[in-house]
């Protein structure tokens, strides 16, 4: 019995060690250090910005070998936020997202790329609305490094700017969406 | 005059049962116009505003009803049967329910994120604040089923003052115009 215990011990401190060695981070969305938001021009006139509450993801991050890292987001469009319940309400019906009909929005990266001075560029698919794109996020590393509770984290920004006309909006609305992410992962 | 009477309606509860049925289908053709307005029409911003001003007037019309019809005697129904007399009552119930559940969860809909909602420029009615979660889209749910369920009431409503009127051939529709 003893023995079991100890080798269960050891398996699970050796697992623990093998998920490190990888850098895999799941982003803070528990102490909510992570955040996406966008920002769209209203009339032309002013800048209109809101925030998705509901999101998780994990990224791969190794700084010896950058170009190797990964990085997969999964948001509940139905949880956008721009601080007016009306245009919430509208934001979430068949006019923009039709969020009954498509419950889930999602980013995969494909291919990032080290572009020296802790900047990054990373592409990959960007799902909303049951369409999914291509997109570049502009990518910039902030931090990494010991937290004061014992773990280990990295921080990055970015932003991209999609056009509303490729996601096939009922709204006659057209116009670009920047979308911004700043997201902080904790070392599993 | 002004009172109902245990035969007749008084010009009180006339003036707001027509007032009411004017309000119901000016919210109801309005609202279903209004929500499939361009961001760019002129109407935009006000029909809205002008829907939910004539909405919470309406809601306090409403509320003083309800007291008046509780403090006044009720005129007595003039279907024959048992079975018309119950389902008057059933209908006349359903309508003030429905009217209630609408005019509250479209409040709910405006008032969900804190803001309260100015009724004609005039003042502002407070929010109560968020009750529910996505509580914009749930009232908004509400709202939009139970003006469709209303209209279907109404519309029976209607079919049964004309049934009184033209086959029976009675007062009942006579003195929802006349007071006594």
């Amino acid at each position: 019995m003893k023995n079991i215990l100890i080798s269960a011990l050891a398996f699970a401190a050796l697992s623990v060690s093998f998920v490190a060695d990888a850098a895999k981070y799941k982003i803070d969305i528990k102490g909510a250090h992570a955040f996406i938001n966008f920002k769209a021009s209203h009339l032309g006139y002013s800048w209109l910005t809101g925030r998705f509450n509901e999101f998780d993801g994990e990224f791969d991050f190794d700084p010896n070998n950058i170009n190797a890292s990964k990085i997969t987001v999964d948001i509940n469009p139905a949880s956008i936020d721009s601080n007016h319940a009306e245009r919430d309400k509208h934001l979430r019906s068949e006019d923009f997202l039709s969020v009954d009909k498509f419950p889930k929005s999602k980013f995969v990266s494909t291919k990032i790329t080290d572009l020296g001075d802790n900047k990054l560029k990373v592409e990959g698919n960007f799902t909303l609305h049951g369409v999914t794109k291509p997109i570049v996020i502009d990518a910039v590393k902030i931090g990494e490094g010991k937290d004061p509770w014992g773990g280990y984290r990295a921080g990055f920004s970015g932003t991209t700017t999609i056009n509303v006309a490729d996601y096939d909006f009922k709204s006659a609305w057209v116009g670009n969406v920047e979308l911004e992410l700043h997201i902080e992962g904790i070392r599993q | 005059m002004l009172k109902n009477t245990e035969h007749q309606f008084g010009l009180i509860q006339i003036i707001i049962h027509w007032v009411s049925a004017i309000a119901v289908f000016g919210l109801f053709f309005v609202g279903i116009w209004m929500v499939d307005l361009s961001y760019y029409s002129e109407w935009y911003r006000t029909a809205p505003d002008l829907h939910k001003s004539v909405g919470l007037t309406l809601l306090a019309l409403t509320l003083f009803r309800v007291f008046w019809v509780l403090i006044n005697p009720k005129p007595q129904a003039l279907a024959e049967s048992k079975l018309e007399q119950s389902a008057g009552k059933l209908g006349h119930s359903a309508l003030y329910i429905l009217l209630l559940v609408i005019m509250v969860s479209g409040y709910l809909i405006s008032t969900a994120d804190g803001r309260g909602i100015e009724v004609f420029g005039l003042f502002e009615v407070p929010s109560l604040g968020e009750f529910i979660e996505n509580q914009e889209d749930v009232a908004g749910d509400i709202h939009e089923w139970g003006a469709y369920i209303l209209m279907g009431v109404v519309a029976l409503h209607i079919v049964a003052a004309l049934k009184h009127h033209f086959l029976n051939k009675d007062r009942t529709l006579i003195r929802m115009i006349k007071p006594n």
